[in-house]
């Protein structure tokens, strides 16, 4: 791997400013600095990857997609991948290893387009140790052959990591099975039925016309017997999952959808032997063979699974693989399932700590967002406790564990019972609740007419018998609720709504309260507005002046903290070079900028650092906006010219768009409740959002919200909670169902139910509407194929039933209730879409305001 | 009408030779990734990409 050479980052003076963005990413660039063959590239990071591109001969990366990249936001140490090179993990993370090639699967989040493909695919271009890499998209996953005597582990991490595509190796990685052989046996299955279906309806066309007289008895003997040999591996091998799961309901003490399907499933393999045997008829394998294809179907269509998505991740998908351990010796990279208690480890600026551990040297500030929702982070002295799942932000500290992993805090909360219970089970769903009274009904109704029969005409008893168990096979009924479900769910993920299953939304149409988090679900960091108070000591300055606001957006370009790129999004103006700029990492930043020192930072670096207030050199006591009468929600970050503060940007934590609207519209028919880890400051405010019925909690640690979900159950609620980070996973768990909401998808998500877009979280109304008119279709399917039930079993229970009958009202009816099922979802979805484009657009004009509160920056800069 | 004997043979044949077909397609992976191969298509494969591969993995 070649670096570019020095001259190729020199800014050469004739580019021409590019007005759409980085060539590479896309994003905006703040000025020429830099530029390579006359593209223009938003920081250093893209530019290195294009000139790496670029001399490999990978320019085919940038014609496949426009701006195709990903930024590299915070260039990774080489060093970060170190435990890669430890054989255990090594054992666990290849697929295949042997001296000369080994092949791993890496999960790389950053694929997103055509582009990325082609690029790992292409890998091996980059370095020779590579060889054949195979990318699949929709896992997010990656391949890749490699020669261990030529390229290590860890510098093919490296290399993945300086294009952009940072392998995601986590805790729980190394447990999670390898791809599943159940799909490809489902296919398998779908592919026997419907050969077999098909080839017996070719032999079975002629009794259909009545044309087998034509070529005698004997063709009806063969027709007979082939299609019951067609029809034995359906019935044994593609049918088999209804076989075991009617014995497993039978064993259970319920009756599922199953037992009636594999009680007609019998019977008419029954009477399809009975009758070629007794040279009565070629038998209903044609029926047979096709009603099983048609379950098999609506199996598949309803098992739509979205494979970057992972729904069930517990505390092990967040750790990291390894962290580095203090030994005599020096330091040493340790996989976390080999950390013992009382280990010495070694954490950096953004780490999480997988283990409880008390803090033994350095300066701590752990940001607990994660586990408590609580946004601001906390500054902890030598010796005091700290708990799994805090992030360090700011330098190097060394901590002991004082228990194992999995008995830690955040461990012991996915012990609660709420995990254990799996409640993915189908027993309570619509269709189940429905077959109870329809297979007692279907027996009924068998033995009556055989009971009539007897008395009447002995002779057809049994006919009569098994002909009322082959019409009432429930297949239409069986397909209603799949491909309503199936076709709802591909309808909801367009609006980026991830359901875990289809029976999820039957939970849905249920719910009847909605319990929310507060940080990360109800508001963002992200787009809330920055404003500039002057330093407030007691002495008012003046407003900065657009050469201060240039020195200050030009030290916050070179930070990749989020409040840095916040700030200097707020003021764009011309980038000016800065010297001897250094970051304290948690702490803030400082440069220099034509001989005047900046400094950007939190109020406790600023008076570590000296920092007066004013010119006059009073006593530096600086305080923020907790002054103004109007408390404000949010973090601060302050400035100082020369050592002087010059004041405090206030980066506000503002409520999600059209989230009042939303509640207003929820309030209406769901009961409302807010959980918060956040402490009471912001009561007042949501108090005003959530009108007086609801229940609004503040300062909840994780066991609190599990259990306030589980209270509103016992009061026989159900209950959907809507929450983000691992704070709310147990509250998640727990609820009827979990709505995770994401910033971006495919990126950390708690186990939930539903996958939802932060930014598609006011469709929650119209998708909770959506469900329960989905449920309402799946009602009126199933009393569309009872009414074909009732007159092919008064056909049957007459004893009229013959095979042409059979194979036209079983195809017919299913085809009816497909029809119907699909037709009106489908409908009832473009309705849905029609109305998301409406708010999309007065989304656009909600977030005008903000837009223009930026406006007077903008102008003053031209 | 022994003819059609012949005919359910040959068509026997054909459709038993596509289940074959399938089922191996099925055990070879093709179905388990549908997406990923309608993406690598779009882009232009260099006879030496192929070269290069076949000899690396030698």
């Amino acid at each position: 791997m070649s670096q570019p050479s020095p001259e190729l980052l020199q800014t050469p003076s004739d580019t021409r400013r590019s007005s759409s963005g980085c060539f590479h990413c896309g994003e905006a660039c703040a000025d020429d600095s830099f530029s390579l063959e006359g593209k223009s590239f938003c920081c250093f990071g893209c530019q290195t990857v294009f000139s790496l591109l670029h001399e490999n001969g990978l320019e085919q990366f940038y014609e496949l997609n426009s701006r195709p990249g990903i930024r590299i936001r915070s260039p990774v140490a080489a060093a970060k991948w170190a435990f890669l090179d430890d054989p255990v993990v090594q054992e666990k993370l290849f697929d295949y290893a042997d001296k000369t090639q080994v092949k791993v699967t890496l999960h790389l989040p950053a694929i997103h387009c055509v582009a990325c493909v082609w690029l790992l695919e292409n890998l091996f271009k980059l370095h020779p140790g590579v060889g054949r890499s195979l990318v699949n998209f929709s896992r997010r996953e990656a391949a890749i052959t490699f020669a261990p005597d030529k390229i290590k582990f860890s510098e093919l991490a490296a290399l993945l990591a300086s294009i952009g595509y940072e392998p995601e190796l986590t805790f729980g990685a190394l447990e999670k099975a390898k791809a599943s052989p159940l799909a490809k046996k489902s296919w398998l299955q779908i592919g026997v039925a419907g050969f077999a279906f098909g080839n017996i309806m070719l032999m079975s066309l002629p009794f259909y016309f009545g044309l087998d007289s034509f070529s005698g008895p004997w063709f009806r003997n063969v027709a007979g017997w082939l299609g019951l040999a067609f029809a034995l591996p359906v019935v044994t091998f593609s049918a088999s999952d209804f076989w075991r799961a009617a014995w497993f309901s039978i064993r259970q003490r319920v009756l599922t959808m199953e037992v009636p399907i594999t009680l007609g499933l019998g019977a008419i393999y029954a009477a399809s032997i009975f009758e070629v045997l007794s040279h009565r008829g070629p038998g209903y394998c044609d029926s047979l063979t096709g009603l099983i294809f048609f379950l098999l179907c609506g199996r598949l269509f309803q098992k739509k699974t979205y494979d970057r998505l992972m729904f069930n991740r517990d505390y092990k998908g967040f750790f990291p693989l390894s962290v580095v351990r203090k030994t005599a010796d020096g330091e040493e990279s340790v996989a976390i399932s080999r950390l013992a208690t009382g280990d010495k480890i070694i954490l950096r600026n953004g780490e999480l700590l997988p283990a409880d551990a008390k803090l033994i040297s350095g300066e701590a500030f752990i940001d607990y967002s994660f586990v408590t929702g609580e946004s601001e982070t906390v500054a902890c002295a030598a010796g005091s406790h700290l708990y799994a799942g805090g992030r360090q932000v700011g330098g190097v500290i060394e901590v002991e564990t004082v228990k194992p992993v999995t008995q830690s805090y955040l461990a012991t909360l996915w012990n609660n019972e709420a995990f254990r219970k799996s409640r993915d089970n189908d027993l309570d769903s619509l269709t189940n609740r429905y077959s109870k009274r329809f297979t007692k009904l279907v027996v009924g109704v068998a033995l009556a007419s055989a009971v009539f029969w007897i008395f009447r005409d002995a002779t057809k008893a049994l006919k009569a018998f098994t002909s009322v168990l082959i019409v009432a096979c429930p297949c239409a009924l069986a397909l209603a609720a799949p491909l309503t479900h199936g076709t709802a769910q591909r309808i909801l993920a367009r609006l980026k709504f991830f359901l875990k299953n289809a029976l999820v939304i039957e939970r849905m149409a249920e719910v009847d309260t909605i319990v929310l988090d507060k940080t990360g679900t109800l508001t963002t960091a992200d787009a809330g507005g920055v404003e500039f108070q002057s330093a407030e000591c007691g002495v008012r300055s003046a407003e900065l002046s657009i050469e201060e606001r240039g020195w200050i957006a030009s030290i916050a370009r070179h930070s990749t903290h989020p409040n840095s790129t916040r700030i200097t999004r707020s003021l764009p103006l011309a980038a000016l070079p800065v010297a001897n700029f250094r970051e304290t990492p948690g702490c803030g930043i400082e440069g220099e900028i034509g001989g005047r020192k900046i400094q950007l930072g939190s109020q406790a670096w600023m008076e570590k650092c000296g920092v007066i207030c004013s010119s006059r050199g009073d006593e530096a006591k600086i305080s923020g906006g907790e002054k103004s009468e109007t408390p404000h929600v949010g973090s601060y970050v302050y400035a100082a010219i020369d050592g002087v503060l010059r004041g405090s940007f206030m980066l506000e934590n503002s409520l999600r768009p059209e989230v009042g609207k939303l509640i207003a519209q929820l309030g209406g028919r769901f009961g409302l409740a807010l959980l918060s880890g956040d402490n009471e400051r912001e009561a007042a405010r949501f108090k005003n959002i959530f009108g007086g019925r609801a229940i609004l909690k503040f300062n909840q640690s994780p066991a609190d919200k599990l259990n306030f979900i589980h209270e509103l159950q016992q009061r026989g609620r159900k209950v959907m909670m809507v929450g983000d980070g691992l704070n709310d996973a147990g509250a998640l768990k727990q609820a009827s169902v979990g709505v995770a909401v994401v910033e971006q998808i495919g990126v950390f998500s708690p186990a939930s139910d539903v996958i939802l877009d932060a930014a598609e979280l006011p469709q929650l109304e119209r998708v909770l509407q959506f469900s329960r008119r989905a449920a309402w279709i799946v009602r009126t399917g199933f009393v569309i194929s009872a009414a074909y039930n009732v007159v092919g079993v008064s056909i049957a229970a007459a004893g009229l039933l013959s095979p042409i009958v059979c194979a036209i009202l079983m195809p017919v009816s299913s085809i009816t209730v497909v029809a119907f099922s699909c037709g009106a979802t489908a409908w009832m979805g473009r309705k849905l879409q029609v109305k998301e484009r409406q708010v999309a657009s007065s989304v656009c004009e909600s977030l005008q305001p903000s837009t223009f509160s930026l406006q007077p920056f903008a102008k003053e800069s031209t | 009408m022994s003819v059609i004997i012949i005919l359910i043979l040959a068509s026997l044949t054909v459709a038993l030779l596509f289940l074959t077909g399938f089922i191996w397609a099925v055990r070879n992976g093709q179905y388990e990734d549908t997406l990923t191969p309608s993406m690598r298509v779009l882009a232009d494969e260099t006879t030496e990409k192929i070269c290069e591969t076949k000899s690396k993995l030698k």
